[in-house]
Parts: structure tokens; C-alpha cells; sequence
């Protein structure tokens, strides 16, 4: 049942329109995350899901209310992160999930919460002396005091080190399985990856793509992908291939342009062994979301160049300015 | 009601863990009051210094709580984002608005315990009129909260500081609260009367003196300040 319904929304900040037409929907019992370069229209999007932002057009609705309208209702049933800040900096640990979960009529116990977050042994801290990473998982707690049916999670890893990460996943996958609808915003295309049940991919203040990870892996042009020693023959390789087109992507990693079919990849690591060369990290068949999503954007980033060079009066030569500085 | 008991203990708890807030509101008053009550360097009149003090530092210790005080520290919050965050919690703006409200009443309430104490060992001996004294801090306190707010609700919070400290100085000095206006150039202290310190002071020495009386012009002014303020700050507010 999808719990966020967004329909052709659009959000404008004077002559700026950050979202035009973005359409998604979010299930409940799963974890969506929107991701997107800065300025994508991402936490735009999100806070007009949370009724912090007024929208210019379309319809928007979370567990069937109107954010704009029903925003006293809705409170009670959303938890919310912000990307940074949202504590009062002199507030401990304990005292800022106390003072939440009574917003809620202490529906969850403030032990547990601070618990579940990993925060423990740092209750009698305050917001100041925590590190970031702390802070966000602080933050993190507090979006969960009211025990919500929608949870919109703006960067819920950001600053967060390697133990701190696996435990929001873990606290991610049990509001999913309990059957909460998880919104997250993030940079980070591994994170996304990892939680993510499904993605949304935004990009200029348009959804580019959205589906499943596995989805998006596979939507892309057929390639195999592996790691080497840098500056390899790649037109040898290419003709041991039967012509595949190959290419050097970056300093030892190389994209061979077709389908991963055992035979191929016989011959590539015959190819490697007949030199010598270690061969890491291979992929065949599906890419990384991070591949998707830089092969998408750019995409966008040279059709947006393409137009504005062959608009009339448009300056040749200002394109590639204009593509850097995205 | 909960929510509203919970808001409001959380407030007075980081005020009370906010060192910078209880020098202003309750150490600077008490300082002005004791050395100036025992050097008499200031043009405070013919009577006992601590008389002419009293109310006036007891005025002073309403503008640092409702105006300075709750300024900066809303200032401060809307810069951290949790007012934002705030927002989106079942926590209603008037439930905010209340809760700050019983802080500040709270601290005017002990601050006045504190420094009546204090004044009293000075030789201080007030008339009475309590009535006037509640009505003139109610209009007062509400009148330098919208001035806090006001500005708290649109400058940066580093800006609104420098802003608060530089306004509470202004009217301090302005307000014949430790000065009496009297010793102001003509228009000067026409300008003076008109401001919410200067009115306040007024009512508050007015109400405390033997004839319990406070003159029209000081409760004219009071009140418009009183309303103006709270309305300018309401429609200029931003969360975040």
C-alpha cells in the first residue's frame, strides 16, 4: 500500500523552480530512498512530504492527508530527520528522547530508544559533545520516539562510521519489517544500495529513474566491468574479444561494452593470464547503482549542453564551461 | 497538558544550564543595584539611591529575561534548526509559546524574590501597590518579548546576539533605570519616555512609591508597546 503519493509536484522559490512535476509513490513495510546530485530537488521534495514547504503545483498526499492541510494531523504519525541541527545544543541525550517521546505520549521508552541507537553510554551527554556521527543517530532516535508509520530520513549515515552504519540499517530493516514506510534522502549511492528496497533517482528537479536497485542495475546497456593494472592495450583486448568496444573508464578500471557471457569472460581472463595480470573486482551483467545513476545524470547534464548550444543565439564553445560547473 | 509540562521543564532546565543567561538576568540586575545603591556616583535624585534603584533595576531584570534572555535563546534554536524540527512533532506553536511564557514568569518571579531580598538589606522599603507592579510587568514582559522575538525571528543567531546585548544597552542607559531621565537633554528625554524601559521604569517606581500612583502617559505607552511588538513579531517570524 503506498503510504506517500506525490502527483506532478512542483515547488518554486521565486523565479527558481527546484521541482517540476516530480511523481513517486513510497510503500509502507519499505525503505525509498531519493537520490540525486546536490540541488536535485531531493529535500524539496521531502519537505513538502513533512509540511514544512508549500508546493506551486500537484497533489501530495502521506497516509491520505494533505501535508499542506492536515499538517497537525499528520505530525503524529511521521518521524523526521533533519539532515543536521534539529537538537537544542545544550539538551543531553537522555533528556532530548525524554522530551520526545512525551510529544508522543510516550508511546516508546526512552531507554530503549537510546539503546537501539547505540547511544548508551553517552546519555548524559549533551548534543554539543556528541560527534557528528553521534548527532545523527541522536537525530535518528528522536524521528523514531512517536513509533511512526512514515519516517523521512534526510542523510541518516551522513558522518556516520562503519559500526554506527550497520546499526541504522539494522533499525532501517526493522521499521520496514514492522511496517513503517521509510523515506531517506541520500548522497550516498552504497547506503542506498544496501537498504534501499527502492530507489528514485532525481535530477534537476526531475525523477530520472525509480525502481528497484536490482531494476536499475539492469536497466543500463549491457557491459562487463573489471579492475587491472592500469594503461592496458585496450585495442588488443578489444580485438581478443571479437571487437568488443573497451575502454579504460578510469586509471585501471576498464568497461568492456557487451554481454557477460561465460565465453567472454573465458577470454578476458585468458587475455590477463597470458601477461601476467591480476584481475579484481569484476562485474559482469549488472551495474553498480553509482554507475546508473552517473550514467543518468551525465545523460541529463549533456542534453541540457546539447540544447543550450544549438538554441538560437546560444555561444558555442560554453557547454563544457557550463557542464564543469555542475 | 503533558506535552505543555514537558516543553516548559525542558526550557527552564537549559536556562538554568545557560551561565551566560543567569549573569544577565539575575547577576548583572543584582551587581547595578548593590554598587550603585553603595556608591552614590549616579544622578538618581534627592532620596536614598536604592530607593530611585529598586525599581528601576527590577525593570532592568524584566527587559533581560522577556527581551534579552528569551531573544537570543529562540534566536539560537531557529539558527539550530529546532524550531524547524520542532515543527514536525505534535508540539503546537501555542503549546511552544505557552511553555515560554511560564519560563519567563518563573524567572521574573525569583529574579524579583532575589533582588526585593537584596534591596530590602539595602534599605529599600517599597509602598506596595502589587497590583500595579503585576500589570506593569505583564504589559513590560509582554513588550520586550516581541522586541526579542521580533528580532530572533529573522536575524542569524550571531547577529541577533550582537543585535539584543546592543538594544538592552541602548534602553538600559535610555530607560531611566539607573539614570534618572531627568538628567537627559530635553527631546532626548521626550524620546526616552516613549520607550518600553522608560515606561516600565516609570510604573514600576510609580506603583512601588507611597502613592501607589503611575501617571497615564507611562500605561499609554506601555501598552502599545505591549501589543505592537508581539503583533510585529508574529507577522515577521521565521522557523527557520
Amino acid at each position: 500500500m503506498a503510504a506517500v503519493e506525490v502527483d506532478g509536484l512542483v515547488v518554486r522559490y521565486g523565479d527558481l523552480t527546484a521541482v517540476r512535476q516530480v511523481s513517486l509513490t513510497a510503500e509502507a513495510g519499505a525503505v525509498t530512498a531519493l537520490l540525486g546530485p546536490n540541488g536535485a530537488g531531493k529535500t524539496s521534495t521531502v519537505e513538502v512530504l513533512e509540511g514544512y514547504r508549500a508546493r506551486a503545483g500537484g497533489t501530495v498526499q502521506v497516509l491520505g492527508l494533505d501535508p499542506a492541510r492536515q499538517h497537525g494531523e499528520l505530525v503524529r504519525h511521521i518521524g523526521v530527520m533533519l539532515q543536521r541541527g534539529g537538537v537544542y545544543p545544550t539538551m543531553r541525550v537522555g533528556e532530548a528522547v525524554e522530551l520526545f517521546c512525551a510529544y508522543y505520549g510516550n508511546v516508546s521508552s526512552p531507554t530503549a530508544l537510546v539503546d537501539e541507537v547505540g547511544l548508551g553510554e553517552r546519555v548524559g551527554s549533551t548534543w554539543r559533545q556528541l560527534s557528528g556521527g553521534e548527532q545523527q543517530r541522536l537525530s535518528l532516535a528522536l524521528a523514531l520516539a512517536g513509533r511512526p508509520r512514515v519516517a523521512f530520513l534526510d542523510e541518516p549515515t551522513a558522518s556516520v562510521d562503519v559500526a554506527g552504519r550497520q546499526l541504522v540499517r539494522q533499525v532501517l530493516r526493522r521499521l520496514a519489517a514492522e511496517g513503517c514506510c521509510v523515506v531517506l534522502t541520500t548522497h550516498e549511492l552504497d547506503e542506498a544500495e544496501r537498504v534501499a528496497d527502492r530507489v528514485v533517482i532525481v535530477d534537476r528537479g526531475e525523477v530520472v529513474a525509480d525502481g528497484t536497485p536490482d531494476e536499475l542495475r539492469r536497466s543500463g546497456p549491457a557491459e562487463v566491468r573489471f579492475a587491472a593494472a592500469p594503461g592496458l592495450e585496450v585495442a588488443a583486448l578489444a580485438a581478443h574479444l571479437g571487437g568488443a568496444a573497451t575502454r579504460e573508464a578510469a586509471p585501471g578500471e576498464y568497461v568492456v561494452a557487451t554481454e557477460g557471457t561465460p565465453a567472454l569472460l573465458a577470454a578476458l581472463t585468458a587475455w590477463l593470464a597470458e601477461r601476467d595480470l591480476a584481475l579484481g573486482d569484476l562485474r559482469a551483467g549488472r551495474q553498480r547503482l553509482e554507475d546508473v545513476f552517473l550514467r543518468l545524470t551525465a545523460e541529463r547534464s549533456e542534453a541540457a549542453v546539447d540544447e543550450t548550444t544549438t538554441a538560437p543565439g546560444a555561444r558555442r564553445g560554453r557547454g563544457r564551461g557550463w557542464r564543469s560547473r555542475r | 497538558m503533558s506535552i505543555l509540562v514537558a516543553q516548559a521543564r525542558a526550557e527552564l532546565r537549559l536556562l538554568a544550564r545557560n551561565g551566560e543567561q543567569l549573569l544577565l538576568t539575575l547577576g548583572i540586575p543584582a551587581l547595578l543595584l548593590v554598587f550603585f545603591s553603595k556608591v552614590d556616583v549616579l544622578p538618581t535624585g534627592s532620596g536614598e539611591p536604592v530607593d530611585f534603584l529598586a525599581p528601576g533595576v527590577l525593570a532592568l531584570a524584566v527587559m533581560s529575561t522577556a527581551m534579552v534572555g528569551l531573544g537570543i535563546a529562540t534566536g539560537f534554536e531557529r539558527s539550530y534548526g529546532v524550531l524547524k524540527r520542532l515543527g514536525a512533532t505534535p508540539l503546537r506553536r501555542w503549546h511552544l509559546v505557552v511553555a515560554k511564557i511560564v519560563t519567563i514568569l518563573v524567572v521574573e518571579v525569583v529574579q524579583f524574590g532575589v533582588l526585593a531580598v537584596i534591596a530590602r538589606v539595602l534599605g529599600w522599603r517599597p509602598g506596595g501597590g502589587w497590583g500595579l507592579v503585576v500589570l506593569a510587568v505583564l504589559l513590560g514582559s509582554a513588550a520586550f518579548a516581541g522586541i526579542g522575538l521580533t528580532l530572533a525571528g529573522r536575524l542569524p543567531g550571531t547577529v541577533n546576539l550582537a543585535a539584543a546585548n546592543g538594544l538592552y544597552l541602548v534602553l538600559l542607559l535610555l530607560g531611566g533605570m539607573v539614570i534618572t531621565l531627568d538628567k537627559l537633554p530635553g527631546p532626548l528625554r521626550a524620546f526616552a519616555k516613549g520607550l518600553p524601559s522608560g515606561a516600565l521604569s516609570e510604573a514600576l517606581r510609580g506603583a512601588f512609591g507611597a502613592a501607589h500612583h503611575v501617571p497615564g502617559s507611562a500605561w499609554v505607552v506601555l501598552a502599545v508597546w505591549a501589543v505592537a511588538t508581539p503583533v510585529a513579531a508574529a507577522f515577521t517570524f521565521r522557523w527557520e
